[in-house]
């Protein structure tokens, strides 16, 4: 389990995310072609590929995120656990309680340490102290935030500084324990010393929630993922075992984006 | 051979030295500096002049040639100037305030320098302010009281005034809770029994019954306040003017004693606060040239902030639905550029608009349905503070609005998807984290707001503001808040004094001084606003991002 390199969980469904002939459009402009691709439970699923390839399209369509653009439209089908994310009983909210997400840039909202971590609580209604203290404490651990704030949960959370931050953007992302959690490029804006502490606690977290993330950072793909999506032009070039795909890649172009000659 | 002129000989050229623009930024910045001088200059004068009225001035005692005879004149000297005659010859003159309006007739009178043959200042002349013809300046002579007669110079001759003063001030309040409150009482209650006996409630001889009690009651309540008006009839103030000619004050007239060239520096700076004091604290005299300012600074202060309880929810309520809800199409810019629109529309349309909208069909409507046992009397189809509240809101909404939407798009998009990623319905992101972190930029736009409402005076006038309501839209008397009641307005009553008051002279210190005092209360409102921003924005920083 503690393994460096990760090996997928023996109980897993190896299709709980399930992409289906999915494509994507802006207005005209069609983003993705065809996406077919399986996510495994409890593993980390990286997407890479140069800028605007596609892939924090495909991510942000997985807790339908990109439902507030103006002027999309999709084809095909994605699935979480067999249910269409399109399906009209589908209520938007309640799948996105299914589905936490980190973004690129560390927003945590004006609030105290302990009002955003029970933000996804409060929205659903639930106020009972015990049952809120009892997730602050749960969420922070699992973020490897609590020993540096559980002095100060009532402070601004504009206090910490931007690695914490970030990290209590993943504790309010897991806080209602969703089954999935999306990750668009977290470390992008934060020093190597915050991605390192980020990429240990993607991979602790892989043990409880189905991850996916989308970087840049190639090294970052092989030190934290299990499995790597490569998508060029919208479209899904290769999708293997991290190992697999960036030893010996099958597709030319995957090669040639990994060893750095793609322009 | 040729001169060789340097690009950069033109100031404007675009290229060289000038290309990074720097003649510019000297016009900018020149321009700026015009703004603040005049901005500064503005507010110095009110504030020199202002703070001037209060000082209280020696008096001067001057004998000017009248012909054969010389002539005493005895006043303060408000103004000096120059004048060209027929010939053309300059005469230096002086404005002399002189008071004793009732023996007299005119409180200014102009004074050729030339003919001026001496000039003093005794010490034995004191100003005495009077509850009716403005001040008196004179010789005192003696202070008459029921316990007997204290000539001045005597001993015991300045105890016997002060006594008189306090019992004066002492008693003049008593008659006016009296007045105000116990007979305002009674007569509301007569007019409810009225209101009741005509829709049938309770019976003729029941009701003639109470009409007698009250009647009794009010009469006895007169006649308390005419007893004590009488009580201090019975002490006097005597003097002389400088003209030789006696003056009687009685003690229900008498205001206060201040000896204008006795008094040291000390003294003078003690009677201008107190001057200070009485002009905030005390109720209009002689119309409303004499006498303090409160119950405009009260309807000033409550307007705006009743102004501000409307426009704040409609105006962000309204920018809400038309930033965050809908659909931002050709209806919704078209909706923006009237709303924006609205604010460049003259005030006074919007005073016309509110007496035809709110005092006539909605006062009237509800006069209707509410008050209609009080009709043709109107309670509220008549201009109040509410409805002059109303008027201002709508006024100022364009401002709130266009602030709210500013701070509302000014929220990083980061921040309401990672709240919807919560699992936040639309409204719940908009209420708990959107509307908290824009929180500043609308209070931003509520402070701009109250700026220019409080400030408004011709929609008010239409609306609600009179020059004289004594009686506070808030006060100790039930129900409490009275909001169909005319007000008092700063803003109005500078107009008043300036522009509509019998003796304009007389009354330019005033101008100075409530204008002073408009300025003050709306920064006072502004600051207090801004104070509450800052808090919130301590605590509702959003990151740069």
């Amino acid at each position: 389990m503690t393994d460096v390199v990760p090996t997928s969980e023996p109980e897993s469904r190896p299709d709980f995310i399930k992409v289906d002939n999915f494509s994507f459009y802006y207005g005209r402009k069609q983003a993705l072609f065809d996406i077919d691709m399986d996510i495994p439970e409890h593993e980390v699923t990286a997407l890479i590929g140069p800028s605007g390839c596609g892939k924090s399209t495909l991510l942000r369509n997985m807790n339908r995120m990109n439902d507030l653009i103006d002027g999309v439209r999709h084809e095909g089908d994605i699935r979480l656990n067999g249910t269409s994310l399109y399906d009209p009983d589908v209520e938007v909210i309640s799948l996105r309680k299914r589905v936490g997400m980190v973004f690129q840039k560390y927003n945590p909202f004006a609030k105290s340490i302990y009002e955003n971590v029970v933000f996804s609580l409060r929205v659903a209604g639930r106020s009972n102290k015990a049952e809120l203290d009892e997730t602050v404490e749960r969420s922070l651990t699992a973020a490897a935030l609590w020993d540096e704030v559980k002095d100060r949960l009532h402070d601004s959370a504009f206090g910490l500084s931007g690695g914490q931050q970030q990290r209590l953007c993943i504790a309010r992302a897991i806080a209602n324990q969703p089954e999935i959690l999306l990750m668009d490029e977290p470390c992008a804006a934060l020093d190597p010393l915050a991605t390192l502490k980020i990429e240990e606690l993607i991979l602790t977290l892989a043990k409880s929630f189905t991850i996916v993330i989308v970087t840049h950072n190639m090294e970052q793909a092989t030190r934290c993922s299990h499995r790597t999506a490569f998508l060029y032009m919208g479209k899904l070039v290769e999708f293997d075992e991290t190992r697999k795909l960036f030893d010996a890649p099958e597709k030319p172009e995957t090669e040639a984006y990994i060893s750095g000659r793609f322009s | 051979m040729k001169p060789v002129v340097s690009d950069s000989a033109n100031p404007f050229s675009t290229t060289g030295r000038s290309r990074a623009g720097e003649p510019w930024v000297w016009l900018a910045a020149a321009g700026l500096a015009l703004g603040v001088v005049m901005a500064v200059g503005l507010f110095l004068l009110i504030l020199v002049k202002g703070s001037a009225s209060f000082w209280p001035g020696r008096i001067e005692l001057l004998e000017i040639r009248n012909g054969e005879s010389v002539e005493k004149v005895a006043g303060f000297i408000t103004r000096e100037s120059e004048r060209k005659d027929q010939d053309g010859k300059l005469h230096e003159e002086i404005q002399v305030f002189q008071g004793n309006k009732d023996l007299i007739g005119e409180a200014f009178r102009y004074v050729d320098r030339a003919l001026i043959v001496k000039s003093s200042r005794p010490e034995s002349l004191v100003r005495v302010e009077r509850m009716e013809h403005g001040p008196a300046i004179l010789k005192l002579v003696a202070v008459e009281t029921p316990e007997g007669r204290v000539d001045a110079g005597e001993a015991g001759f300045d105890a016997a005034l002060e006594a008189m003063e306090q019992q004066s001030a002492a008693m003049r309040a008593r008659v006016m809770r009296i007045e105000r409150k116990q007979i305002g009482a009674v007569s509301r209650k007569m007019q409810v029994l009225e209101g009741g006996g005509r829709s049938g409630s309770i019976g003729e001889a029941e009701r003639d019954e109470r009409r007698a009690e009250l009647q009794q009651e009010f009469e006895a309540l007169k006649s308390e306040a005419q007893k004590i008006d009488a009580e201090l009839a019975k002490s006097r103030l005597t003097g002389t003017t400088v003209d030789g000619r006696e003056m009687v004050i009685s003690g229900d007239k008498l205001v206060g004693v201040f000896e204008s060239n006795k008094a040291g520096f000390g003294r003078r700076l003690g009677e201008m606060f107190h001057r200070m004091w009485c002009f905030l604290k005390d109720d209009p005299r002689e119309a409303n040239t004499e006498g303090g300012v409160f119950p405009a600074i009260f309807g000033t202060v409550v307007m705006t902030l009743v102004m501000s309880l409307f426009v704040t929810p409609l105006g962000v309520i309204a920018a809400i639905y038309l930033r965050e809800y809908a659909r931002q199409g050709m209806l919704v810019r078209i909706v923006r550029i009237c709303v924006n629109n609205l604010a460049g529309v003259p005030s006074i349309v919007f005073g016309v608009f509110g007496l035809a909208f709110f005092v006539y069909y909605v006062g009237g409507n509800i006069d209707r349905w509410f008050f209609a046992d009080k009709l043709p009397t109107p309670t509220y189809g008549t201009p109040g503070i509410l409805w002059a509240s109303l008027t201002l809101a709508i006024l100022t909404l364009p401002v709130v609005i266009v602030a709210t939407e500013e701070a509302l798009s000014a929220v990083p998009r980061g921040v309401r998807e990672a709240a919807l990623a919560c699992g936040a319905s639309k409204w719940q992101a908009i209420q708990r984290v959107v509307l908290p972190a824009s929180l500043p930029g609308i209070l931003t736009g509520v402070i701009l707001a109250m700026a220019r409402g409080a400030g408004e005076v011709a929609p008010l006038m239409l609306v609600g503001v009179v020059k004289l309501a004594p009686s506070l839209p808030i006060d100790d008397i039930a129900p409490f808040i009275h909001p169909e009641r005319k007000f008092m307005h700063l803003g109005f009553h500078i107009y008043d004094l300036g522009f509509q008051s019998p003796d304009a002279e007389a009354a330019i210190p005033m101008v100075y001084a409530t204008a002073l005092l408009l300025i003050l209360v709306v920064v006072t409102l502004n600051l207090a606003a801004i104070l509450i921003r800052n808090r919130l924005k301590k605590r509702f920083a959003v990151s740069s991002f």
